[in-house]
C-alpha cells in the first residue's frame, strides 16, 4: 500500500511549492539544499498548514483534498513527528512526554508501559525521570523518535531530526533511526540536507530544488547496514 | 462571613479587631474576586492571543480600561448601575433579594472589575509568548485543541499568568476609590484602605500607621512573590 501519496502546491511570498510524489513502506528521503520546500511539504502532510490546492493521502486515507474541502486536522492524522530540536515538553518528565503521546486510551499506567516499551527501544530508559532540559542534544532525539513512533502512528515524519548534532552523534542516530524504524515497520518521510544522510538513512530518496521534485531513486541495499549506491546529488542522471 | 478566625484567637496574640476586620473583609473580598478574575481572564486571555477574529483589540482594550480610568470613576459606574433603577438592579433584587450596593458582593464586584485587566493582559502576553511550535508537537502527538491549551500552553505560560493573577490580587486588595464609592464605608464592607481613610478622617493617627504598615507588608509580600517568579528557573 502506498504510505503517502501527494500532489500539492503552495504558494509563500514568492516561493512556489509545486510537488507531487508517492512513498511506500520503509524511510523515504527529502533531499536538498535548505528553502527548496522539504520542511514546507512535512509540514503540509502533518496537517500543520494548508495546501492552496491538490490531495494528501496517508496509507490510503485522504487527509487533505483541497477540491472536496476535505481536511483532516493534525491530531486526527495519525501521524509522529520528529523535529530537529526536539520540542519536548520542558515541564513534563521524558517518560510523561512519551506517555502523553500514546493514543490508546487504557488508562494511565498502560500508556505509561508502552512509553517505557518505546524508551527502551531508543535506549532512553535510563533518563525517563529527568526533564529534557537536563538532556544532551542526542539524547533528546532519541527522546522524541519514541514519541513520535508511541502514538502507534500510521507514518513518522522526521523533519531534520539529527542536523543540529555533532558528527558523532548523528553517526549514532542514524543507525539507531534506521533500525527503530525498519524493526518497527512504520513508514518513514524524513527531510535532509546531508547526502551521506539521506543515502544511509532512505530506502527512497526524492531530490528537491526550488519548490520542484527533481529526482526520485531507489537506493539499492545488500543490508539494512549502509547504501551501495553511489552518492546521490538530487538530481537525475 | 468576614470573621475567618475567632476573635478571641486574635486578641490573645494581640491583633485587635480595628486591624483584623477590614484585614478579614479585605481577604475575603481579593481572594473572591481573584478567583473568578483568574478563570474568566485567562479563559479571555488565551482567546484573544489564539483567536483569528476581527474585533480582539477592541475587546482588550474595552476589559482594559479600567487601568486607565481613576478607580472613583469606575466606582462611579458600578453604583450607578448596580443602583440605580433600571433591570440591572431588579435582577440583583430578584437574585439576592436587595440591591448589592453597599455590601460585601459590592465590593468584589467593584475588585473584579478593576483587577481584570491585570489579568488578562499578563495571561494574553503570555500565551502569545509560548512558542507556537510545541503546540504543533503536541498536535502531531495526538493531543486536541483543548489538551494542547491544558497540558502545553497554559503551563508553558505560567510564569506569566501566574505573575497576573498575582497583580491582579495585589490590585483588588489595595482598591479604594471603586470599593468606596460601591461601599459607602458601611462596617460590613470595609476594607483595609477603606479604614485606613477612616482613620485619617477621624484623627487616629496610630491606627491609621499600623494600617498603613499592615498594607505596606501585604504589598511587599506580593510584589516579591511576583519579582521571584521572574528569576527561578522555569523546569
Amino acid at each position: 500500500m502506498t504510505a503517502l501519496d501527494v500532489h500539492l502546491t503552495r504558494t509563500i511570498g514568492e516561493f512556489d511549492l509545486d510537488v507531487a510524489f508517492s512513498v511506500e513502506s520503509g524511510i523515504s528521503v527529502l533531499f536538498g539544499p535548505s528553502g527548496a520546500g522539504k520542511s514546507l511539504t512535512l509540514a503540509l502532510v502533518a496537517g500543520l498548514l494548508r495546501p492552496d490546492t491538490g490531495t494528501i493521502a496517508i496509507n490510503g486515507h485522504i487527509v487533505t483534498d483541497c477540491a472536496s474541502r476535505i481536511f483532516v486536522s493534525t491530531q486526527d492524522r495519525r501521524i509522529g513527528m520528529v523535529f530537529q530540536d526536539g520540542l519536548l515538553l520542558p515541564h513534563r518528565t521524558v517518560l510523561d512526554n512519551v506517555a502523553l503521546a500514546v493514543r490508546q486510551s487504557n488508562g494511565r499506567q498502560a500508556r505509561r508501559a508502552v512509553a517505557r516499551t518505546w524508551l527502551e527501544r531508543v535506549g532512553a530508559e535510563a533518563f525517563s525521570e529527568r526533564r529534557p532540559g537536563s538532556l544532551s542534544g542526542g539524547q533528546r532525539q532519541r527522546v522524541a523518535l519514541a514519541r513520535a513512533l508511541a502514538g502507534d502512528p500510521a507514518l513518522v515524519l522526521l523533519d531534520e531530526p539529527i542536523s543540529a548534532l555533532d558528527s558523532a552523534v548523528r553517526r549514532e542516530l542514524r543507525t539507531l533511526i534506521r533500525e527503530v524504524m525498519i524493526s518497527s515497520g512504520v513508514p518513514a518521510v524524513l527531510v535532509t540536507h546531508d547526502a551521506d544522510e539521506a543515502e544511509e538513512l532512505g530506502d527512497v530518496v526524492i531530490g528537491y530544488n526550488d519548490g520542484r521534485v527533481t529526482a526520485m531513486r531507489v537506493v539499492e541495499r545488500t543490508n539494512d547496514t549502509g547504501s551501495q549506491s553511489e552518492p546521490f546529488d538530487g538530481t537525475e542522471p | 462571613m468576614t470573621v475567618l478566625v475567632p476573635h478571641s484567637w486574635l486578641n490573645s496574640i494581640g491583633i485587635p479587631p480595628w486591624v483584623w476586620n477590614p484585614l478579614s473583609i479585605s481577604l475575603h473580598a481579593a481572594l473572591e474576586a481573584t478567583l473568578i478574575v483568574a478563570v474568566f481572564g485567562i479563559a479571555l486571555g488565551y482567546v484573544l492571543a489564539k483567536g483569528h477574529f476581527p474585533g480582539r483589540g477592541a475587546i482588550e482594550t474595552v476589559f482594559s480600561m479600567p487601568m486607565a480610568l481613576p478607580p472613583t470613576v469606575v466606582g462611579y459606574y458600578l453604583l450607578t448601575r448596580l443602583g440605580g433603577p433600571g433591570p440591572i438592579r431588579n435582577a440583583e433584587v430578584h437574585l439576592f433579594g436587595h440591591p448589592l450596593t453597599f455590601t460585601f458582593t459590592g465590593i468584589v464586584i467593584a475588585q473584579i472589575v478593576e483587577s481584570f485587566p491585570y489579568c488578562l493582559r499578563f495571561s494574553r502576553a503570555a500565551i502569545s509568548n509560548v512558542d507556537p511550535r510545541f503546540e504543533q508537537a503536541a498536535r502531531a502527538m495526538g493531543l486536541s485543541r483543548w489538551r494542547t491549551a491544558l497540558l502545553v500552553t497554559l503551563p508553558l505560560a505560567r510564569r506569566g499568568i501566574v505573575a497576573g493573577v498575582a497583580l491582579a490580587f495585589g490590585r483588588a486588595l489595595g482598591d479604594f476609590g471603586a470599593t468606596m464609592i460601591i461601599s459607602g464605608s458601611v462596617p460590613m464592607a470595609t476594607t483595609m484602605p477603606i479604614a485606613l481613610y477612616n482613620a485619617v478622617f477621624f484623627g487616629s493617627h496610630e491606627q491609621a500607621m499600623v494600617l498603613a504598615l499592615v498594607q505596606l507588608g501585604a504589598a511587599f509580600v506580593i510584589l516579591f512573590g511576583v519579582s521571584r517568579l521572574g528569576k527561578v528557573r522555569a523546569w
